[in-house]
């Protein structure tokens, strides 16, 4: 495979960084200057990485060194077709989001605005990191460093339950890859005597090399319990309490950037450290799947039961996210496709909805689902929005969640599991279960009059018509639910690089 | 003057210690700039020799041109040459500091003799660092153990107290040491290292010899603070002034686990020292009864300083068990490990300084919105925290990398776990700060006027940012280092 030496990598982690000096120093002196900033670095961003796209498509892989520390330790980008399938994802999904930050910190007036839009910046660099990073070793330092820059944001109201949360944040995240995951990585180093992703797997000539089966095994659950990003059960908790955050951090962060790193550094643990034939025939590929079916339905049951709508959101997504890992695990074509595509496809689907979260809040200053009586009516596009996504949750078609449920089911035959093609229909009506109550109430109950104690909305109770969010929160949600729809109708780029992905692995 | 500089590193501080009573006592303000000089010239004479080393080798420099083994011989390898640069940059940092936090922390008429005490320890431990002479050692260690207790001493009411507990233990050790000297000259007659190395392997099986290597590791385990012998050192830290916990807390315990190390594989073979007795197995699991005592013992306290404090014990363990598990990784994961650690100890002890400077407390529970008050200094300890917790790409992580892989090829997975547990309980003992700090739940965001910006004088600031400003930087140097100068101290056989 032909590969190219280009500093792109470096600026795209950069311009971000960049980015965040430039905010801390404006500061205060111009709020439209400090946001411009933000804005002005996720265009460049963007467009850097789709430059580097029709490389990729020809079939070549772009690498940057940036310093050897020392054997082993390298920090080095290599990207590849699945590294830029998730980096576009997030750079295009933060120009939106910066749009939507913008309305609902001025909406509602918050505090430390400033630092929010540091730590912002400051994680989607290292979520790029992660996405371009050529070495177990690059993956680890910028997983860490989103970590470290996101606990601010969780914490970031600071009331006793905040920061409840972000420690739980911090400890379940920050512990487990301390632990776990460290942990891991040295054994790998230990068995393979390198840390450099390989589309064949850079532990594959391992056992050949006298390294024993229950090492392997311990190694590969190590990864798997380090990987906390991923929100596998039972160490998903630090998700639902991360909810305490702003909803653009929820919506942004915890259903793209943060939870889809977790999710991205498992297919790579699976696809690029182990790989697709030391996995199977370890056979704990299927083991994996299996865990991964608990977590799917369980999370759904669970999600029946909020009635805080960013809880549930949450819960789902917990779900949601082992469906990736689901497929991945299953090591056939159709399903590591599938899988790989869900990336693209929930974090289209969970950031229209956690927009919408967002926006009712903003404009009602209601969290809990039973106070959605008749919204719709007051919120059309808001909720428009949230049936579209919530119907590419469930995954009707024509909305692009049905694409990859598709390829994994097919994927589980493939791999002659027929149970997992159970967990996909349960879990289908789960989520119909918790999705549709609430959209039929927002337009087809009315609104109920006697919740409140009339203090500071009282007003709203007695306006008729329109109530939306401002229109700069409102344009994001209705853009990513269309982009819902049109993945459906056309996943080009995106299934052709997942496509990409599996051919390499398939060596 | 390059040929000379392994005797002026040590003659400097030493004649200045004494020239400046008088100048300090026509002038005193005298006293500072002659400190921070002479330490300069530490630092520049250390970077001569270590360049001397690298490009030419080993030094060895005869006092009054005596030959040895008759006469005192300074014997510089790349380990002392690393050693001597540590030391001298981080006397000349923390000099740099202590004027203003000594103006606040010290009666006035001290401060004349607080600078002489301090060039005395700067001598010590280069002294310590330079010689080739297993008695020259340790009247270099009682120099630095004096000058040590008495500046402990200077700092606040209970400092006396703190200081009598450290005397008595320090005497065991240092008695325990020259012990261990005095055996070894019966049986071979000789005090030079070198020469050492070569009259021992034949009595390998001596009793005495046994007993000597006995006395010199449980003496220097005591001048480190290896834990179950670290009483003394959590008060004699907390209650020091805020400059000289900085300084020893950096320097003291890492230039005694270089003697350690010298003993155990430079005067001793690795051989030896790693099969004759089980030594380097105790040492090992007592290191990591450190590491998890002084990470558990951090979690409980309220006191910045006394935290700081029992995370130094802990940081001895790592130290001493990198060395214990008795490979390359492990060795190198050890030295590297004293430079890190030292740095991080200054920055975050000198951090605590500019705190007790401007707030009068070091309290954690009442560091509620230090960051708007003084947000370089909180920047500052934020990265050094996050570099004690071991987090890439800072400088703790790679010294705790190479220790674990030292632990991983011993198949010591016990030692590997201590490490990482340890890690975690560093990460939680500092995060709780952190939250106190910048997350502070104050219930009125409006009441309270906004705090407003008030830094320690640029004079203490500089030192602070320059210190967590090279925890970056040497984590991206680690490989460079290695190459020059660590893997050239690797004992032979690792």
């Amino acid at each position: 495979m032909e590969t190219i030496t280009s500093i792109t990598p470096l600026i795209i982690i950069s311009t971000s960084l960049v980015a965040t000096f430039l905010i801390f120093f404006t500061d205060e002196l111009s709020k439209n200057l400090r946001e411009a900033w933000t804005i002005i670095a996720s265009v460049i961003k963007f467009s850097f990485v789709m430059s580097m796209l029709p490389h990729i498509l020809d079939g070549k892989l772009i690498e940057y060194t940036l310093v050897t520390i020392a054997p082993g330790l390298k920090i080095q980008f290599k990207v590849d077709a699945l590294g830029i399938f998730f980096a576009i994802l997030a750079s295009f999904l933060w120009i939106v989001t910066s749009f939507y930050s913008i309305g609902y910190m001025r909406s509602l007036n918050e505090h430390a605005q400033t630092r929010y839009f540091c730590c912002f910046a400051i994680a989607l660099s290292a979520t790029m990191g992660v996405a371009m990073s050529g070495n177990m070793f690059t993956t680890f330092v910028f997983y860490e460093i989103i970590t470290l820059c996101t606990y601010p944001l969780v914490a970031h109201k600071e009331t006793p339950e905040a920061l409840q949360g972000a420690r739980r944040y911090i400890t379940y995240l920050l512990g487990t890859s301390i632990a776990f995951q460290l942990t891991a990585i040295f054994l790998t180093y230990k068995a393979a005597g390198t840390l450099d992703f390989s589309n064949q797997g850079l532990l594959n000539g391992a056992r050949e090399a006298g390294i024993s089966d229950l090492f392997l095994t311990i190694t590969f659950i190590l990864y798997m319990a380090g990987i906390t990003k991923a929100a596998m059960m039972p160490l998903h908790s630090w998700l639902p309490a991360a909810m305490v955050a702003p909803t653009p951090v929820s919506a942004l962060l915890h259903a793209v950037a943060v939870v889809k790193t977790g999710v991205f550094v498992v297919v790579k643990v699976v696809l690029h450290v182990f790989g697709v034939d030391l996995l199977s025939s370890l056979g704990l590929g299927t083991a994996l799947a299996y865990f991964a079916s608990f977590t799917i339905i369980v999370a759904s049951i669970i999600a029946l039961k909020q009635d805080n709508l960013k809880r549930r959101l949450a819960y789902s997504t917990v779900s949601q996210l082992s469906y990736v890992i689901l497929g991945v695990a299953l090591l056939t074509p159709s399903a590591i496709a599938g899988s790989i595509m869900h990336i693209v496809l929930h974090a289209f689907g969970k950031i229209t909805l956690f927009f919408t979260a967002g926006a009712i809040y903003v404009a009602t200053h209601k969290t809990e689902i039973s106070q959605l009586d008749g919204i719709g009516k007051k919120m059309p596009f808001t909720m428009a929005a949230f049936t579209l996504g919530s119907l590419s949750m469930i995954g009707i078609p024509p909305l692009g969640g049905f694409l990859s449920k598709w390829y994994i089911g097919i994927g589980a035959l493939e791999a002659h599991q027929l149970p997992i093609i159970g967990v996909l229909v349960g879990s289908t009506i789960l989520n119909a279960c918790y999705f549709m109550p609430i959209v039929y109430s927002a337009f087809f109950k009315e609104e109920r009059h006697d919740e409140h104690h009339g203090h500071s909305h009282g007003h709203s109770h007695s306006k008729k018509g329109l109530e939306e969010a401002p229109t700069i929160m409102v344009i994001p949600l209705v853009l990513t639910a269309i982009g819902a729809v049109a993945l459906f109708i056309a996943p080009s780029i995106f299934l052709e690089l997942a496509e990409m992905v599996v051919e390499s692995v398939k060596g | 003057m390059k040929e000379q500089a392994p005797i002026l590193i040590v003659a400097i501080p030493l004649l200045m210690a004494f020239l400046n009573i008088p100048f300090g006592l026509f002038k005193r303000t005298l006293s500072y700039p002659i400190t921070v000089i002479t330490t300069f010239l530490c630092v520049y004479f250390s970077y001569l020799i270590a360049d001397t080393v690298v490009n030419n080798g080993n030094i060895s420099y005869r006092l009054g041109g005596w030959e040895p083994p008759w006469g005192i011989e300074y014997a510089i390898d790349h380990l002392n040459a690393y050693m001597l640069i540590i030391v001298s940059i981080v006397s000349f940092i923390v000099a740099i500091y202590s004027k203003n936090s000594i103006e606040k922390e010290i009666a006035k008429e001290k401060t004349v003799y607080f600078y002489t005490i301090y060039l005395l320890l700067v001598t010590g431990l280069l002294g310590i660092v330079v010689t080739g002479d297993l008695f020259n050692l340790f009247v270099f260690l009682e120099i630095a153990s004096l000058a040590g207790y008495a500046l402990v001493a200077i700092g606040e009411d209970r400092a006396p107290l703190a200081t009598f507990n450290y005397i008595v233990m320090g005497t065991i050790g240092a008695c325990f040491y020259l012990l261990g000297v005095g055996y070894l000259y019966i049986v071979t007659g000789s005090l030079n290292i070198t020469d050492l190395t070569k009259l021992l392997p034949p009595l390998y099986h001596s009793k005495v010899v046994l007993v000597a290597f006995a006395f010199f590791v449980v003496g220097v385990a005591i001048k480190i603070a290896l834990f179950p012998l670290h009483t003394w050192l959590p008060d004699a830290y907390t209650h020091a002034p805020s400059t000289v916990s900085a300084f020893v807390a950096a320097t003291m315990t890492k230039v005694g686990a270089y003697a350690m190390i010298r003993v155990m594989f430079t005067v001793f073979e690795p051989s030896f020292t790693l099969e004759a007795l089980p030594t380097t197995e105790i040492l090992g699991w007592v290191a990591s009864a450190a590491m998890m005592f002084g990470c558990i013992m951090a979690l409980a306290q309220d006191d910045l300083k006394r935290m700081l404090a029992y995370i130094l014990v802990a940081e001895v363990g790592y130290i001493v068990m990198g060395v214990s598990v008795g490979n390359k990784e492990g060795f190198i994961g050890s030295v590297l490990h004293i430079l890190n650690d030292s740095f991080m100890m200054v920055s975050l002890f000198l951090v605590a300084g500019a705190i007790m400077y401007k707030e009068g407390h070091r309290n954690i529970k009442k560091f509620a919105n230090l960051h708007k008050k003084m947000p370089v200094t909180m920047g500052c300890f934020v990265i050094a925290a996050i570099s004690m917790v071991g987090v890439p790409p800072t400088a703790g992580f790679f010294s705790k990398w190479y220790l674990i892989l030292g632990a991983i090829n011993a198949q010591k997975w016990f030692f590997v776990a201590f490490l990482l547990l340890s890690s975690l309980m560093v990460a939680v003992a500092f995060f709780k700060i952190i939250q106190n700090t910048f997350f502070h739940p104050s219930e009125s965001h409006h009441k309270h006027e906004e705090p407003i910006r008030d830094e320690v004088p640029s004079g203490m600031l500089l030192p602070i940012f320059v210190m967590s400003v090279s925890l970056l930087l040497i984590g991206f140097l680690s490989g460079q280092i290695i190459d020059l100068l660590i893997q050239h101290a690797v004992p032979k056989g690792f």
